[in-house]
């Protein structure tokens, strides 16, 4: 194989990956920003992830069915955000200590729940083929598309038109920018809120099916290694934009590619430093977007993490 | 007991005029002292929120199908039910006390970090190959050189975290997290490539230690050294949070940043010397638990400690001093972990699903301060000077 072959390769491998890898993340960012833009932080959406990989592959497992399992992840994802939001809607409590809680207890579940499903095989969500046309073996695998993925492309544009022209996007949004603005007009702030957390939640949840059940598509205690918190950090960079989360989720994708990508081709020497490019990239775009004297542009005013 | 800004207990003996916070009669009916309502809360919350957790697992353990009654029994028999469980429960707590440092001291400074894991592996790494630079004396100091080596690589990962905070405004809770995942790769990276013992075939690791730098037994026990090591890190950064000048600003920076900047507190240099001793303590964990457990750097360091002493810091309301007690508790609990899954087939992550209510109750517990023992208290005398933690909690 000459250079530029194997550099036509891993590109494409990469290409491809930015999708398979993304799709988790587009979902994750995409629920957290449901969520952050009611004015609260959900750091537990890894715990989200991990514990509704879980559900979801024992959903699929035990109905036989791939999309009963995506149901049930969503579900479940739904479920231990309602916990994140009934807690911090107590007074005094911290929505990023609370978060944190939730990241140990979801794992926690996961890990408890999830032991006797290490071994079995459960239906995997489809495939969509998009690379038929191309006679090139590596394109038709890179664009073996997760069915998720239009799923969570379509979430972006209802979100973004929903934010911007519907009287839910509208409360939801005014309870992130001013609560006393919300609470005047006589919204429950707590209320908008639990809602904005489950919903996201619930989006995240698809992601951690799409884990479990497309790519890798198993069950195991590694599967998740921090993807649900590079996706909090990666709202921040997407600016609270459903449409640029989409963006920044392929981008992330096509990072967490990287490592398979060269070792694919035979390049095996820094593996773990490859792997880690994610979190790299995660921390030089909030070095470059943050800023110590203003806050993020885009963030909802309520919101403790851009600070 | 959690001091209470200006609240310095007075000297009985200097003849202190009695004031309002003392507990009196009043109009016919006993007051309660607020300040002692406070505290007996500050140990009260915890307790109720430990026991809701136990009931809680119980109950999780008993929708299983399994005996609530025999997992606790276990769970308290695993822990402490004799010699041999209490020097396993002792040498667990010895990392998590200096790993809930690494959390408590940065809170102090307003700041919450949960990236201790990072900066613990990277102190056992560096701790393991200061050999391969410099050959130290085959003796205690030998190991303080290689635990001082260690202290300082886990200075250096969570003071840059205090660093990206104050000088870009990146959140210290995700660069932490972030940070510690790199570390972790890095970690691997050097362990299963330049710095690999070619002698480890399966389990990839740095060179043995030399014996004679290794940490032994207190008295001949399984407890080793390092739980001193614990004991005194807790007590002398208590002592400097609540007793020196230099603590006072930095928990001030961490109550009231702008009230600090007003008087004039460094506090960016605050923040960035607490968040380095917060490190410092996690890189000596993981120094200590290369020399005293796993005699080189190898993956069998990467156990969670950091994450657990998260927990800790949190349930001791970043009291330095009530880490102590906690990271015993969950020493202990760690430490009955593979008794629930020997003698009752429970997974080895029920720990994690006992520490994961724990937690979320001990944060949910906070909503019940203040309201727990004043309601016998003078109205308007309730306490609403929250610890400095609290800021951090809440």
């Amino acid at each position: 194989m000459t250079t530029t072959e194997l550099v036509l390769n891993v590109l494409i491998a990469v290409l491809g990956g930015a999708i398979r890898v993304g799709t988790p993340f587009l979902m994750v960012s995409l629920g957290e920003c449901v969520t952050e833009k009611a004015g609260r932080i959900n750091l537990g959406l890894e715990g989200v992830l991990v514990f509704s990989a879980m559900s979801g592959f024992g959903g699929a497992y035990l109905s036989g069915s791939a999309w009963v399992g995506v149901l049930v992840g969503g579900l479940s994802g739904a479920a231990l955000a309602l916990l994140h939001g009934l807690v911090c809607s107590l007074p005094r409590v911290n929505d990023i200590a609370t978060g944190i809680a939730l990241m140990l207890l979801g794992s926690g579940l996961a890990f408890y729940l999830g032991k006797p499903l290490i071994q079995p095989q459960a239906p995997q969500i489809p495939a969509l083929a998009l690379g038929d046309w191309s006679s090139s073996a590596q394109v038709r695998s890179a664009l073996q598309v997760n069915a998720l993925f239009p799923i969570g492309v379509a979430l972006a544009a209802l979100l973004s038109w929903g934010f911007r022209a519907t009287r839910f996007g509208l409360v939801l949004r005014m309870a992130g920018d001013s609560s006393d603005a919300a609470r005047s007009l006589g919204y429950s702030v707590n209320g908008i809120r639990i809602a904005a957390t489950v919903a996201g939640g619930f989006i995240a949840g698809l992601g951690g099916a799409s884990l479990s059940l497309h790519y890798p598509g198993s069950w195991n205690e590694g599967l998740s290694s921090g993807q649900g918190l590079i996706a909090v950090a990666l709202v921040i960079f997407a600016r609270w934009n459903p449409w640029r989360c989409l963006g920044a989720a392929l981008l992330f994708g096509g990072a967490g590619a990287l490592g398979p990508a060269l070792q694919s081709v035979g390049i095996s020497s820094g593996y773990h430093l490859f792997n880690a490019v994610p979190y790299v990239l995660t921390l030089a775009i909030l070095v470059w977007t943050c800023s110590p004297t203003r806050t993020v542009k885009g963030a909802p005013a309520e919101l403790g993490v851009s600070r | 007991m959690t001091p209470t800004p200006g609240g310095a207990s007075r000297h009985p003996l200097k003849g202190a005029p009695p004031t309002a916070r003392q507990s009196r009669f009043h109009g016919g009916r006993w007051v309660g002292n607020p300040r002692s309502a406070e505290s007996l809360e500050s140990v009260a919350l915890p307790l109720l929120a430990m026991g809701g957790a136990l009931l809680l697992f119980g109950a999780f353990v008993w929708v299983g199908g399994k005996s609530p009654v025999d997992a606790w029994t276990l769970l308290f028999k695993g822990a402490f039910g004799d010699w041999f469980s209490w020097q396993n429960s002792l040498q667990r707590a010895a990392p998590l006390m200096l790993t809930a440092l690494c959390v408590a001291i940065p809170a102090r400074a307003g700041l919450v970090v949960i990236g201790g894991e990072g900066a613990l592996v990277l102190g056992g790494l560096a701790g393991a190959t200061l050999p391969y630079v410099v050959t130290p004396p085959a003796n205690a100091f030998g190991s303080a050189l290689l635990l001082a080596a260690a202290g300082v690589a886990g200075a250096g990962w969570i003071a840059l975290v205090g660093l990206l905070r104050q000088r870009r405004g990146v959140n210290e809770t995700i660069s932490s997290l972030l940070l510690a995942y790199i570390a972790i790769a890095l970690f691997k990276h050097l362990v299963e490539g330049p710095l690999r013992d070619p002698a480890s075939l399966n389990k990839p690791s740095t060179r043995p230690i030399a014996d004679g730098l290794l940490i032994g037994g207190i008295g001949g026990s399984d407890i080793h050294w390092g739980l001193a090591f614990g004991i005194a890190a807790c007590i002398a950064s208590g002592l400097w949070l609540f007793q020196t000048p230099s603590g006072f600003a930095t928990r001030v920076v961490g109550g009231n940043a702008r009230a600090a900047l007003l008087v004039g507190l460094p506090g960016t240099r605050l923040i960035v010397v607490a968040c380095a001793l917060g490190g410092a303590c996690a890189g000596l964990a993981g120094g200590i638990e290369v020399l005293a457990v796993h005699t080189s750097a190898n993956a069998a360091l990467i156990a969670g400690l950091g994450y657990s002493g998260i927990l800790v810091s949190f349930v001791a309301r970043h009291n330095p001093w009530a880490a102590m007690p906690v990271a015993v508790l969950f020493g202990g609990f760690g430490a009955a972990g593979s008794l629930l899954q020997r003698r009752m087939d429970l997974p080895d992550a029920s720990v994690l699903v006992l520490q994961g209510f724990a937690f979320l109750l001990i944060l949910a517990s906070e909503a019940l301060r203040g309201r727990l023992f004043v309601a016998q208290a003078k109205p308007g005398a309730a306490p609403s000077v929250a610890p400095v933690a609290a800021q951090a909690v809440s």
